[in-house]
């Protein structure tokens, strides 16, 4: 039997729906911030105990289990995975949320009393089976599993459409009088949309399309929630969809591309598609010695920070590196383009991890205008947040996208480690550029030895 | 609750959700996404309520596996989260000491 009569348990979902809300709150300023998150840990933990206690429910060790298998799977990989590694997780939490959702809405269907609902089931079904799906192929992109690039096949498009209008037919099938397998045939052609959704994304655009599909869970959630009639999945499910389209917006400003141009541009003739070719123009390339000897007698240097620079681990070395420059009375800055490493906001993430003083840490509107003033930026693994491309060439994939000028700064320095075009598939033509050294290799290597040869100084 | 309630209450969220998230800086966009894929891991309340209604032993093993994929959403986001966050903090407190 209940302990709970219903209004106890509407209040405490209520509490745990404020929760939601206060920790989204929290985010607004980094002192906030951990806290807002345990506010909305313990919110979840109210709504579950809530509705143990509150529910007339059978199987319960059953689903106590459940829940430990659960945590036991996610717990240890959170606390381990490398910080780089951050999208993917992301990206698959994402997707299994989704298939929470959509599976959830499978099952209801044979107590589904009304159209509305079985509507309600048949847009659950959809766009959790799309984000399961799609959040598969994005892991798979940022893992390596798959390539990274724009996978475009003939007839993609026309594909697309036909499996879009038979899951519809399914879906208003359901709707109108709810066959169990019309249901699972919206469930699987769902998937074959989410698939076809993401292959065409590629590059830089990936992580924007990570956070579309998690604005889809929220709304899957959302429509379980309608569903099951119950509230808090409704709010939740609706703050996370909203938050995921604004956020999702930002981005796509950030690299001056559309959502739909990101979704649909490559089915209109692969706009992400760039060369991949390297280049044999004459580069002036130089030894860490030399690098030491520009930085080292610099009055300012930027430090310009890529994924490069994350996936050989270099942050700490960076970090380091400034502190030795800034010993010899230098002044260091760090210039943080918005979509630098894989997500918006990531390049913070990785410098916090290695104690970088925030105050270090500029924006690209406060810094863009000191690259004139400034002696040395040094560009460290990152390629396409640098390109001017995006100002020159109209048809660049990267076109548009606002981007760091260190080409005003007198000298700049680019490690990297090898002339490969970035994510993006392009390439750079500051690389050509007089005013430009180039110091091959991984990044962490290249700055130890640039580090060790300042020390020498 | 009748579906104009429940309406209601799902454009009152789209608000509260679009101004809440407006003022977050873009520091901490990558927490944001992860915070908020914590918090549609909620959905672990759904999977419950299924898997405690089930009578049919393959309808009960479908919500099991609902509620695995909801637990991991919900904890692996906000744990990983917070590793994100405990690492701003100390940053913070870094610059206000110096």
């Amino acid at each position: 039997m209940p302990l709970f009569p219903p209004v106890v348990s509407s209040l405490l979902y209520l509490v745990a729906a404020v929760c939601f809300i206060l920790a989204l709150r929290g985010l607004s300023s980094p002192k906030t911030a951990r806290r807002g998150n345990l506010i909305g840990a313990l919110g979840a933990l109210i709504a579950v105990v809530t509705v143990f206690l509150a529910s007339r429910l059978e199987n319960i060790p059953w689903i106590l289990a459940a829940i430990a298998v659960g945590t036991a799977i996610a717990w240890p990989i959170a606390r381990r995975v490398q910080m780089t590694q951050m999208p993917q997780l992301v990206a698959m939490l994402n997707g299994v949320g989704g298939g929470a959702a959509a599976l959830i809405a499978l099952l209801e269907l044979p107590h589904a009393a009304d159209w509305w609902t079985r509507l309600a089931i048949v847009l659950t079904l959809l766009i959790g089976a799309i984000s399961f799906a799609g959040s598969v192929i994005t892991f798979s992109k940022l893992q390596g599993i798959l390539s990274a690039k724009a996978i475009v096949f003939p007839g993609l498009a026309l594909l697309m459409v036909g499996v879009l209008v038979v899951a519809v037919a399914a879906g208003a099938w359901v709707v109108t009088s709810g066959p169990f397998f019309a249901a699972v045939a919206v469930l699987v052609l769902g998937l074959a949309v989410g698939v076809l959704l993401v292959l065409p994304v590629g590059g830089a655009d990936v992580p924007i399309v990570i956070s579309l599909l998690n604005a889809f869970t929220g709304l899957a959630v959302a429509a379980s929630g309608f569903v099951l009639g119950n509230v808090l999945l409704i709010i939740a499910g609706t703050l996370v969809g909203a938050s995921g389209t604004i956020l999702t917006r930002a981005m796509a400003q950030a690299m001056g591309r559309s959502v739909s141009g990101i979704l649909f541009g490559a089915f209109k003739g692969g706009s992400t598609a760039g060369s991949t070719e390297a280049s044999d123009r004459p580069v002036r390339s130089s030894s860490a010695e030399d690098v030491a000897v520009l930085l080292g007698y610099a009055q300012k240097v930027i430090i310009v920070p890529g994924y490069g620079l994350a996936v050989a681990q270099g942050q700490h070395t960076v970090a380091e590196l400034q502190q030795a420059l800034e010993a010899r009375g230098i002044e260091v800055e760090y210039a943080i383009h918005p979509v630098a490493g894989r997500m918006p906001g990531h390049m913070n993430v990785l410098l916090a991890e290695a104690n970088v003083p925030y105050e270090s840490l500029k924006e690209m509107s406060e810094v863009n205008g000191e690259f004139k003033q400034t002696d040395v930026a040094l560009v460290v693994g990152a390629n396409d947040v640098v390109n001017p491309a995006a100002k020159t060439t109209p048809g660049s994939p990267i076109y548009g996208m606002p981007i760091l000028e260190v080409g005003d700064a007198k000298q700049v320095v680019f490690l990297k480690r090898s002339m490969r075009p970035g994510f993006a598939g392009i390439e750079n033509e500051l690389l050509y550029e007089p005013q430009t050294t180039l110091l091959f290799g991984d990044a962490k290597d290249s700055l130890a030895k640039v580090l060790a040869a300042v020390k020498a100084l | 609750m009748d579906p104009i309630s429940l309406a209601t209450i799902t454009v009152l969220a789209v608000f509260v959700g679009f101004e809440v998230v407006s003022k977050v800086s873009s520091t901490l966009h990558t927490p944001l996404m992860s915070g908020t894929n914590a918090i549609h891991g909620i959905v672990l309340i759904g999977a419950i309520i299924v898997a405690g209604q089930a009578h049919d032993p393959w309808v009960l093993a479908v919500a099991l596996l609902a509620v695995v994929l909801a637990t991991a959403n919900l904890v692996g986001g906000f744990v990983v989260t917070d590793r994100m966050l405990e690492m701003f903090k100390g940053r913070a407190k870094k610059g206000t000491d110096a």
